[in-house]
């Protein structure tokens, strides 16, 4: 089965639920559609890190909790 | 007059001081009510009838001869069957530990034993603690005692069956995402979770490393604390912190996230709660979490990869021994990239800050336990409001955050619904402060009491 090349989550979805096939595990498919929404709100949070960005407050730096 | 098999261990202790009741006798009435009930109820894997029996009589020697060995002197404890002892199988309630026995005793087992607890049995769980409702185990469902179509709550639900029907005086769980809080909640009694760390897992089949904690399941607050104390070990117990005037606690309300999803009838005896402690003097004011709903994406992203690797050598070779939901779970942690593991790491650290932030100038942040009452056995939805949501979503979704976090927890009965089943109140401590959380239990228990 041709999967996508690259590492975005529809990518990885589509590789995991793949092999999750290949291994005989195919009731993990929509298992695996619901955690790639999960990480997708993950990785969409405003703490995560981008080499091109500013730099954000220290999480442990609670000035910007105020 | 309360039977002797539902006194708390305050009272226990006082009576046997007295010679009005043994260890012995304490002992058959737990036994007789296991011999009663538990066909129905499953709460128990292992009983251990004979260990039990003649570590109850030593006790009663002991006592005769001067020598109290410490506040559970005496006293029936029974242990979620996935912490060792030692010469008993821990089957973490699987196929998949078949015949494994345990050669030594955990570290909280010995110190129980050294603060004269007598091991009454091991107790039904979730298998390998993966689960909230105690519906997938290798040995069967544990029943809830006042309606046995429903779950008690999981995975620590054989634990607090045995402590709400006297077929122990407490129990000692584990929890990860609220393990030991959510099955005390479904069923009335007394749930601590102690910060991150302050216990030792050594002996103790682990479900997610960073975020496992142990911790009892008792009758009372006072019961809680002494047997916390025990579990401390060696470590001065000290003094217990002063008890504060109602008029002199203050609590942080959230919103937002953890409050928006509650069954009515959980809303309902949580907002008498708040009305019952305010009436008292008790400040409550709201505060924020504002990163609280990325918290199952952040548990998720933790908690499935953890598991996953302790039963990856398992997985290839008895996949077939695991209940089915749980190898899926298992399983589908396995497909966790490192990078999502990394930034739940990072959203951890962005919450444990946030929860910091609500407790400045609190005592404890106060919320309830579960947002539904113990569910039908065999549902995989509930019916909130208007909406359909997940079981396993909704009995997780007020008490994993404080497992990322670390922060002590704790939950206290809050009265039961129409259909007399148990609501929870939970706590919410400071980190390394949990006998100052502890000290506002107190306070609350005998306002809600």
């Amino acid at each position: 089965m041709d999967t996508p090349a690259d590492n975005t989550l529809s990518a990885w979805i589509a590789r995991t639920a793949a092999d999750a096939i290949r291994r005989g595990l195919g009731q993990l498919v929509p298992l695996i559609e619901s955690l790639g929404s999960t990480m997708a709100s993950l990785r969409s949070a405003d703490w995560n890190d981008d080499a091109r960005s500013a730099a954000r407050p220290d999480p442990r730096d609670r000035e910007h909790l105020r | 007059m309360t039977e002797p098999c539902l006194l708390s261990i305050t009272d226990l202790a006082r009576r046997m001081a007295a010679r009005e009741i043994s260890s012995v006798e304490t002992t058959r009435t737990c036994l007789d009510v296991i011999a009663e009930r538990d066909a129905e109820l499953r709460a128990f894997i292992t009983v251990l009838a004979d260990e039990a029996l003649a570590a109850a009589s030593q006790a009663d020697a002991d006592l005769a001869a001067g020598r109290r060995r410490g506040p559970l002197h005496g006293v029936p404890i029974s242990l979620k069957d996935l912490i060792d002892v030692a010469g008993v199988p821990t089957t973490a309630a699987s196929r998949v530990r078949a015949g494994v026995i345990a050669t030594h005793d955990a570290a909280i087992v010995a110190r129980l034993r050294r603060a004269g607890a007598v091991i009454i049995g091991k107790c039904n769980l979730h298998e390998f603690a993966f689960g909230t409702t105690g519906e997938e185990s290798a040995f069967g469902p544990t029943r809830h005692p006042a309606d046995p179509s429903r779950s008690p709550g999981g995975s620590s639900g054989g634990s607090a069956v045995s402590v709400v029907t006297g077929m122990a005086f407490a129990s000692i769980g584990t929890d990860t995402g609220g393990s030991i809080r959510i099955p005390a909640a479904a069923c009335g009694c007394v749930g601590l979770k102690p910060t991150c760390g302050e216990l030792p897992l050594g002996g103790i089949v682990p479900l997610s490393r960073s975020l496992d904690h142990v911790g009892p399941l008792a009758r009372t607050v006072a019961d809680a604390r002494l047997i916390l104390e025990a579990l401390h070990g060696a470590r001065p117990a000290g003094r217990a912190p002063d008890r504060p005037e109602p008029a002199a606690l203050r609590l942080g309300l959230p919103g937002d996230y953890l409050m928006e999803t509650l069954d009515d009838a959980v809303r309902g005896r949580f907002e008498r709660a708040l009305a019952a402690l305010r009436a008292t003097g008790v400040r409550i004011d709201d505060v924020r979490l504002p990163h609280a709903s990325s918290t199952p994406a952040v548990y998720l992203a933790v908690q499935l990869p953890e598991a996953s690797a302790y039963h990856a050598a398992t997985l290839e070779r008895q996949p077939g021994d695991y209940q089915p939901g749980v190898r899926q779970r298992l399983e589908l942690g396995r497909y966790v990239l490192a990078e999502d593991y990394v930034r739940a790491q990072r959203g951890r650290e962005v919450l444990r800050c946030e929860v910091d932030a609500a407790l400045g100038g609190r005592d404890a942040l106060v919320l309830p336990t579960l947002p539904i009452p113990a569910p039908q056995l065999g549902a995989q939805t509930v019916q909130v409001g208007s909406r359909t949501e997940s079981i396993r979503a909704m009995m997780l979704r007020l008490t994993q955050l404080f497992n990322l976090t670390g922060h002590p927890a704790i939950s206290l009965p809050c009265g039961t619904t129409a259909d007399a089943l148990p609501c929870g109140l939970q706590l919410v401590g400071r980190i390394n402060r949990t006998d100052g959380l502890l000290a506002v239990a107190h306070v609350c228990e005998e306002i809600l009491r």
